[in-house]
């Protein structure tokens, strides 16, 4: 063993280590005051994490570029308060520990900000903490877990869509009325959004449901799920599942010749995303026939209602910039969570901190395409606080009756008398 | 610190004590050449690494440190990984698994009993040793693919066990522990990544201690015979399955603490991080670097933490579209990986090794009258 | 009863696509002596391409054996261009460049027809066979899957056994220096074992698409179950193949359906490394030689 070698190659490793990790150390930027990084006299960056590689790509991955699709329309009209708004998206591929990496990289690195719209439970639950205490505004997190639903705990996120847990109850309470004495059977997901969901469903059903059987987003399989709760007798079932697994109940339903009265949570139901994967088994007749007549919740107008303004308004925006990609309800998503994200930063003022940016929106007032309204206040972060029922009509979301609201407890439902807003109003688009 | 599987030992310059004697070297005077006793050269070494990192640390930014924690912890999974698979011929695919119970121990007795972090990585070091011990034993009656298969199976079969015992494990969102606080007499303003990264250094610096003396060892020389002729080492009086298991112990201890590390880092351990994944680019991670080699598990753990990043950065340089863009480093990743396989099978130490000869044989313009050792 | 009855005829149908996969692992295996990890995203690409031709042609059947002749050309291609350059190498090599084509073979098919999954036509109808009051599990589809992959087996059985060229081809994957001597063309033998076993796994592709759906990261599970069957059975055996594929299909349809979703994986790892400690190189794995 030569030492003089050894040597050589120890300093050689030595020193393109040091080298390797200061070039990539150089490559930071830095902006803006200690109160507001990101924040330009022209220009406000915020920052996202989402699933744009692997198994939870499909779907999701459409939401933030028809975010950034919609944030450019804003800009091209000048922007909020005369800044443009910059979102940069980095892929974690649904992995928590990817996550932590490029969240860090937002804030540590990119300076951003804010953080808007991070995608999932597992992953986003990993960086709460972080965000809270760097103080970054953790705006409308892209997932129903009643976790982010937490001022005191975690001042600085905030949820943005309805939670599990709230959708479970008004699904339940629909079943309770309209269906009363039939037995449920209930088919979830085995994580935060099926048990959420089935915990809702429970508070309002109790012993009418006969039969909960979850499944693994990672085994395709579901046929002994299903005829275990064929077995038990449900004529109604519960679907707290993600579109594959809507489609995958569907087929297994269908092969077993067993025909319940479907409902499905507003998560797994996009008749685009459905029907175009049930495409090759309806033969001839609708892709969606295997979903007809499902009753589900709708926060937001159907994508298909092209009678709506707002409909209009993100269908305009979708063909001018992220054409690409399918109309369906990720879009939709993703346009009106920015839409909400462009009111609390226009409502934070003409010099925007970040602390001003939470107070913001914990003031709460924002109109906008939901259907329900938002909960948030000091103590509420929780986002939609509800939802409407609506059947599967030919192939396409139409709501029935009232929009109702509830909480994530024991809270009573009652409806919602919203005003639906219009795209003018607000001053944050001019359609 | 060529780790090279061909150089036999020399009993001479490893046993005697003090400087030392025979044909001269080329170049250095005594007092500049690191000592030929393996224990005190790889302190030295650790030493001289360590003044190397803190030097490195206080000068990087947070995110810089996070990267280069991350390296460290890496190089701790991919030390042991190539001693295994490089000295001893074992292939696992399973290290991945072992990694998350080693994150699983530390994020339990930390969070939830309270456990000073040093005693935790310690005890989750040892905790993974045993289930080393275990799979190890499993293992040793099986080669090849037969191996790979089970520890393949190893390797998704136990992160189910988060989903099947939630109230334990935490299911798909995992445990959360608190960040590690910088001890006061750093100063209040000490930045936790640069303590983070200290941390997982310091576990690198250890692991690289124990494998580079343990590769110029007995148990060294054991490994490397039974991985070269099984039935050759059986007649020499070995005892191959209590090496073989030896060998995953001492590769599952790395991993756990690893692990261990990983949660100091990321303050996390999700089923989501240990996928089989993980798994595959740990084994990536040591053959990119140079297989067997500890300099190699130390490119390995560089590649796999910038090799992503640059990718990314260059596809984000282009204006393509998002199926392309978000595609475009995995695309890479794959064609790097089949192409540094096949033109430099010896990896990136390997390349560098050879370059290393060149250099040299270039710079002896004389013919040599002394032996080159 | 019927639930049994159900569950088994669910799992003997998942088995026979997981043993046409193991086949492939398991020709792969005979001829050169490589763990083909890319097989996944082989049979990943053909159903894509299937599922590209069927929409476009409105013929399923045309898709079909596009998607195997395809599979067929992929296997070659893939042997004389990458593997062969690390063939009689270091197992670990072959294993790092198998799983860098894989994850090429996955972003490439995001590149092309982006992670949204498609639909795939089942060759006939998934309606369950209806008998007395009972809906069964099992369908005109399942019996063309069943009698598909049996088909593949025994055709390739009889090439093996009964035809000049099979018996080329393992002379090749046995005794290669003996072989050459005696005139065969051992690296040709060696892309044609490929390019079978391509073509079997893309009839796995085909069979099991319809309920996976067609999209780059949805055929690791069966890929996976495919190489743990080809393991079970034995990586030497064509016969371990097909038995570890049906017994890895039943015992994974029994735990599922009695013992909960969640045990599925974690019981696939108790199976494997329960007849590994029994038969260290599979069920139908040949006699070993000497120990001491």
């Amino acid at each position: 063993m030569n030492n003089t070698r050894t040597r050589a190659l120890l300093a050689l490793a030595g020193c393109l280590t040091a080298a390797a990790l200061v070039a990539s150390g150089c490559g930071s930027s830095s902006s803006g005051g200690s109160s507001a990084p990101g924040v330009t006299k022209t220009t406000v960056l915020i920052g996202s994490h989402q699933p744009l590689t692997g198994p939870a790509a499909p779907g999701y991955s459409e939401i933030a570029p028809a975010a950034k699709a919609f944030f450019e329309y804003v800009n091209a009209q000048g922007g909020v308060n005369g800044r443009k708004i910059n979102l940069i998206y980095k892929d974690d591929g649904y992995n928590p520990t990817k996550t932590v990496d490029v969240v860090k990289q937002l804030v540590l690195q990119n300076k951003v900000f804010a953080i808007w719209g991070g995608l999932g439970t597992p992953t986003h639950t990993k960086v709460v903490d972080f965000l809270n205490s760097s103080r970054v505004p953790d705006l409308f997190v892209s997932s129903g877990c009643p976790c982010w639903d937490d001022g005191a705990k975690h001042p600085y996120t905030f949820g943005w869509q309805p939670n599990y847990t709230i959708e479970g109850k008004i699904l339940g309470q629909y079943i309770k009325q309209n269906f009363a004495g039939k037995k449920v059977g209930v088919f979830y997901q085995d994580d935060d959004f099926g048990q959420g969901g089935l915990a809702g469903l429970k508070e309002q059903l109790g012993s009418q449901i006969v039969a909960a059987k979850p499944y693994q987003p990672t085994v395709t399989n579901v046929a002994p799920q299903i005829t275990a709760i064929q077995k038990s007798g449900a004529e109604v079932l519960v679907d707290f599942s993600i579109p594959a697994f809507t489609a995958l109940e569907r087929l297994t339903s269908f092969k077993l010749g067993y025909k319940p009265q479907l409902v499905v949570s507003n998560v797994g139901i996009d008749p685009t995303t459905v029907g175009g994967l049930l495409k090759s088994f309806s033969k001839g007749k609708a892709d969606t026939a295997l979903i007809e007549g499902a009753i589900t919740d709708a926060y937001l107008p159907s994508p298909t209602d092209t009678s709506n303004q707002w409909i209009q308004l993100f269908q305009k925006i979708h063909d001018k910039y992220d054409a690409k990609a399918p109309f369906d309800g990720n879009v939709e998503y993703g346009m009106a969570s920015a839409y909400t994200f462009a009111q609390a930063l226009k409502n934070a003022g003409k010099d925007p901190t970040r602390q001003g940016l939470v107070d913001a929106v914990e003031k709460g007032g924002f109109t906008g395409p939901g259907l329900v309204p938002f909960r948030y206040s000091k103590d509420e972060h929780g986002g939609f606080g509800g939802g409407q029922i609506a059947t599967i009509k030919n192939g396409k979301i139409v709501v029935q009756g009232q929009p109702m609201t509830t909480d994530p407890g024991t809270g009573p439902i009652t409806a919602s008398n919203m005003k639906p807003a219009q795209p003018g109003d607000n001053g944050v688009v001019k359609p | 610190m060529s780790m090279g599987t061909e150089t036999p030992a020399q009993p001479s310059a490893v046993e005697t004590a003090g400087p030392p004697v025979g044909p001269r070297r080329g170049g250095l005077p005594s007092w500049l050449r690191l000592p030929d006793q393996t224990l005190l050269r790889n302190l030295l070494l650790a030493v001289f690494f360590g003044v190397i990192l803190w030097i490195l640390s206080e000068n990087f930014d947070s995110f810089t440190n996070l990267r280069l924690a991350t390296v460290a912890y890496y190089f701790t999974a991919l030390a042991g990984l190539t001693v295994l698979t490089g000295l001893n011929g074992q292939i696992s695919l399973g290290h991945g698994a072992l990694m998350a119970v080693g994150a699983y121990s530390t994020a339990i007795l930390v969070g939830r009993t309270g456990f000073p972090l040093g005693a935790a990585l310690a005890a989750a070091t040892a905790i993974t040793a045993l289930t080393g011990v275990a799979v190890g034993a499993a293992a040793s009656r099986l080669r090849g693919p037969y191996l790979a298969g089970a520890t393949l199976a190893f390797a998704i079969g136990l992160p189910g066990l988060a989903d099947r015992y939630p109230k334990a494990f935490g299911g798909e969102n995992g445990l959360s522990v608190a960040p590690p606080t910088p001890p006061a007499s750093l100063g209040l303003d000490f930045p936790l990544e640069r303590w983070e990264a200290w941390i997982a250094c310091l576990c690198a610096l250890l692991v690289f201690v124990v494998l580079a003396n343990l590769l110029r060892s007995r148990v060294g020389r054991a490994f490397r015979a039974v991985r070269d002729d099984e039935v050759a080492a059986q007649l020499a009086g070995l005892n191959v399955a209590r090496t073989q298991v030896l060998a995953f112990v001492v590769s599952a201890a790395c991993a756990g603490l690893a692990g261990g590390a990983l949660v100091v880092v990321t303050q996390l351990a999700a089923p989501g991080a240990f996928q089989l994944a993980l798994s595959l680019a740990l084994l990536t991670g040591i053959v990119l670097g140079g297989l067997g080699s500890l300099t190699g598990a130390l490119w390995g753990a560089i590649a796999l933490v910038y090799l992503p990043q640059w990718s990314d950065d260059l596809a984000h340089s282009f204006s393509l579209s998002n199926d392309v863009q978000s595609n475009l480093p995995l695309a890479l990743y794959g064609i790097v990986l089949m192409v540094v396989i096949v033109a430099a099978p010896q990896g990136i130490q390997g390349a560098l090794r050879g370059l290393a000869r060149i250099a040299h044989a270039a710079l002896r313009k004389k013919p040599a009258t002394e032996e080159e050792a | 009863m019927t639930r049994f009855i159900d569950l088994t005829l669910n799992g003997i149908s998942n088995g026979a696509i997981y043993a046409a996969v193991a086949l492939a692992f398991v020709l792969i295996w005979r001829a050169t002596r490589i763990v083909n990890f890319a097989a996944g995203g082989m049979l990943m690409i053909t159903t894509f391409v299937a599922s590209s031709v069927i929409s476009s042609s409105g013929s399923y059947w045309l898709g079909f054996f596009v998607a195997l002749a395809m599979g067929f050309v992929l296997g070659g291609v893939v042997e004389r261009l990458i593997i062969r350059r690390v063939e009689g190498g270091p197992p670990l090599n072959s294993v790092i460049v198998t799983i860098g084509l894989l994850i090429l073979l996955q972003a490439i098919a995001g590149m092309i027809w982006s992670a949204t999954p498609r639909s795939f036509p089942p060759a006939f109808s998934i309606r369950g066979y209806h008998v007395g009051s009972h809906t069964y599990l099992f369908g005109p589809f399942d019996v063309f899957t069943v009698l598909a992959v049996l088909g593949v087996a025994a055709a390739l059985f009889l090439l093996f056994r009964f035809t000049d060229l099979g018996l080329k081809m393992r002379a090749a994957a046995f005794e290669p220096v003996v072989a050459r001597l005696q005139g065969v063309r051992v690296g040709n033998m060696f892309t044609l074992g490929w390019a079978l076993a391509s073509l079997a796994g893309s009839l796995a592709g085909l069979l099991i698409g319809p309920q996976v759906f067609v999209g780059p990261n949805n055929f690791d599970a069966v890929a996976i179950f495919g190489f743990a069957a080809a393991v079970l059975g034995g990586l030497d055996s064509p016969i371990g193949a097909l038995v570890g594929g049906l017994i890895l299909g039943l015992a994974l349809s029994y735990v599922s359906g009695y013992a909960g979703a969640s045990l599925v994986t974690l019981a696939a790892l108790a199976i494997l490394v329960a007849v590994l400690m029994v038969r260290p190189s599979g069920i139908f794995s040949s006699a070993k030689a000497r120990r001491i």
